[in-house]
């Protein structure tokens, strides 16, 4: 954290301290202000997205963890996600209630993870990757054919969840849940990047060689990594297959994945702060193309036909456009506004 | 017994065209140190390219066919010199993503211009079965496979004796040293996409002429993952021989599981199970280069 002018510390308590300084707490007290008021404000379509954005901020801060913060590239974590809105799905069916199956689901989903995270103790680099879309293609077919458990093709169907008598069974409330939920986990991954084991992650990133001489154990915090980077991956599939009240295997395919990876590069890798820009981003950006074509279709008829290519495709030119221009992604871009804000009427 | 012996030679056949596309895999691979996710998208629009030539500008399909091998050549030399030289020296991650991106862009083309539909080709080869063994093997899949072992000799005479073939393999071997060599790197790296681009488009006109091709054709290029690993990553020769087995283990694999477990689409997975049982067992494959490292 750089530090600012004026501004002291005189423990390291307090340099640790997540959010440095009035002005912080203040911004981010806004911002939950604003979110919380964003029910009454907002029409559905609207809170619909808000909610899929709490969900895709979850997701993108769990793969961070993973990709951004440990180094180990996963094309699996789609496959993870399903693996948590099964879980979720089949629990609460049973009778088993939401607030015990949501954290049941991220742990099945953390075993789950830490399984196909052993190869990563043989494996580097892009043979990992294989492996972990090895791992998204097997876990697909599960999903698929293990008819007792999934339902199969047909999916599990859900009711809306339910803790200690309230049903969450309106978009705003789901809000309220899902934006509870994202919050806990940003807490808990930030808690955790500050820690010791957050720093033994970014050595493992930095030079797998050294952080083993200095003390790293590569095993335990690699399986670590997978087990934490999988637990929030499965708690943000249950929130999706409750959201939904639908469970099905189509939506947790490699392109799912894809997206996540994408939207930590977009964000920014190995920034809990990127993650989220990420997220937003990439959630808003096919509700802006289908905004645009609906607008575009007044001057051109038929410009709607091409919906669904053009979400691909523009979907590959932004990666493809920010990974060369701006390998950093978003989280640099909001730094250098942040600092050309501080500076503003002189540049220099 | 039959029933083995017919999914062995569909097995055979699709294996060829595996390790065509393998073979561009791996040529990229060797000479640029790139991960191609992007691999069945290219071979899905050289297959798009030879349908629109052949069916909607009427060209005879010999013509045809040249023709695509050339707008291959300019698609891979496009996509090396606008996508991936910006990525030189970055790490795996971003590279990885790139082509992904890559491949998304290129589906989308593919969908806006053709459709989702499946598209026949024309009627190229007569219709009657050759029998081999007792068993009748359509004339399209002899052609496949003599076509694919072909383009395997052709390039194995390229890069053992062409002056070309040899500057890539330098390249591939230390950089360094080869454009200190005066060889081209940068054109050694457009010159690994172009073969890329090529090889893979005539897989896709083969496979057009086998099934009908349409806009899934692209995962493909997720099979190919399996076979280069199974051969080692940066091996011509393993590319050819991993393409076949998983091809022969994919398609037996699924017959065994339809006929004694009653599981169906088995072969989605078969592959990718043998996958990840040679990355824990011999992660450099059977003719891979060995990387002595402890993880």
């Amino acid at each position: 954290m750089q530090g600012k002018c004026g501004l002291f510390f005189e423990s390291y308590r307090e340099e640790a301290a997540l959010l440095v300084g009035g002005f912080q707490k203040a911004r981010f007290a806004a911002l939950l202000v604003v979110l919380c008021v964003c029910p009454f404000v907002l029409n559905a379509y609207h809170l619909s997205i808000l909610i899929l954005i709490n969900i895709a901020v979850v997701g993108a801060v769990s793969l961070n963890l993973l990709t951004g913060m440990c180094g180990q590239i996963s094309l699996g974590h789609g496959a993870f996600l399903g693996v948590g809105a099964y879980a979720c799905g089949a629990l609460t069916l049973q009778g088993v209630p939401f607030l015990v199956a949501l954290p049941a689901a991220g742990c099945i989903t953390a075993a789950t993870g830490m399984l196909f995270g052993i190869p990563s103790l043989r494996l580097k680099g892009i043979y990992l990757a294989i492996a972990t879309l090895a791992a998204q293609l097997i876990l697909q077919y599960i999903f698929l054919h293990w008819d007792a458990v999934t339902g199969g093709s047909i999916g599990l169907a859900l009711d809306p969840p339910s803790i200690a008598g309230m049903t969450f069974d309106t978009d705003e409330k789901m809000f309220y849940l899902t934006l509870g939920v994202a919050m806990v986990m940003l807490v808990m991954a930030s808690n955790l990047m500050r820690s010791r084991h957050g720093r033994a992650f970014v050595a493992i990133r930095d030079f797998y060689l050294s952080a083993e001489i200095v003390g790293v154990n590569l095993f335990a915090y690699k399986l670590m990594a997978f087990a934490v980077s999988s637990f929030m991956a499965g708690v943000a599939g249950g929130l999706w297959g409750h959201y939904l009240q639908f469970v099905t295997p189509e939506p947790f395919g490699l392109g799912l994945s894809i997206s996540y990876l994408a939207m930590c590069i977009i964000g920014g890798l190995g920034s809990i702060q990127g993650a989220v820009f990420g997220a937003i981003f990439l959630t808003l950006l096919p509700e802006v193309l289908t905004w645009l074509l609906e607008v575009g279709s007044a001057v051109f008829p038929g410009a709607s036909q091409y919906l669904v290519a053009a979400k691909e495709g523009v979907f590959g030119l932004v990666l493809v456009l920010f990974l060369i221009f701006e390998p950093e992604g978003l989280q640099r871009r909001w730094r250098l506004f942040k600092a050309w804000c501080k500076l503003f009427p002189f540049a220099y | 017994m039959e029933y083995y012996l017919q999914l062995v030679i569909n097995g055979l056949v699709v294996g060829s065209i595996y390790a065509l596309v393998a073979l561009g895999f791996v040529v990229i691979y060797k000479a640029t140190k790139v991960v191609n996710f992007a691999q069945g998208e290219l071979v899905m629009v050289g297959a798009y390219a030879c349908f629109s030539l052949t069916v909607e500008m009427q060209l005879p399909f010999l013509l045809s066919f040249l023709m695509t091998l050339g707008f291959s050549v300019v698609l891979g030399l496009a996509i090396e010199r606008l996508v991936l030289r910006p990525m030189i020296g970055e790490p795996i991650i971003s590279v990885v993503m790139v082509t992904i991106g890559l491949s998304s862009i290129l589906k989308s083309l593919v969908q806006m211009f053709w459709g989702t539909q499946i598209q026949v080709y024309p009627q190229v080869l007569p219709q009657e079965p050759y029998f081999v063994m007792g068993v009748p093997v359509a004339p399209v899949y002899i052609a496949a496979f003599v076509l694919s072992a072909l383009l395997f000799a052709i390039f194995s005479v390229f890069f053992k004796y062409s002056r070309l073939g040899v500057a890539m393999r330098a390249t591939a071997l230390d950089q360094c040293a080869a454009a200190s060599m005066g060889i081209g790197i940068k054109s050694i790296f457009a010159l690994s996409w172009c073969i890329a681009a090529v090889v893979s488009s005539v897989g896709g006109v083969i496979l057009g002429n086998i099934n009908g091709i349409n806009a899934q054709l692209g995962h493909l290029g997720l099979k190919v993952f399996p076979a280069v690993i199974l051969g080692g990553l940066d091996s011509l020769l393993g590319a050819a021989l991993g393409g076949i087995v998983i091809g022969v283990l994919e398609n037996v694999c699924d017959g065994a599981a339809k006929q004694l477990l009653g599981l169906g689409g088995f072969k989605e997975v078969a592959a990718f199970i043998v996958l990840v049982i040679i990355l824990m067992v011999k992660p450099y494959g059977f003719f891979g280069t060995k990387q002595i490292e402890r993880v």
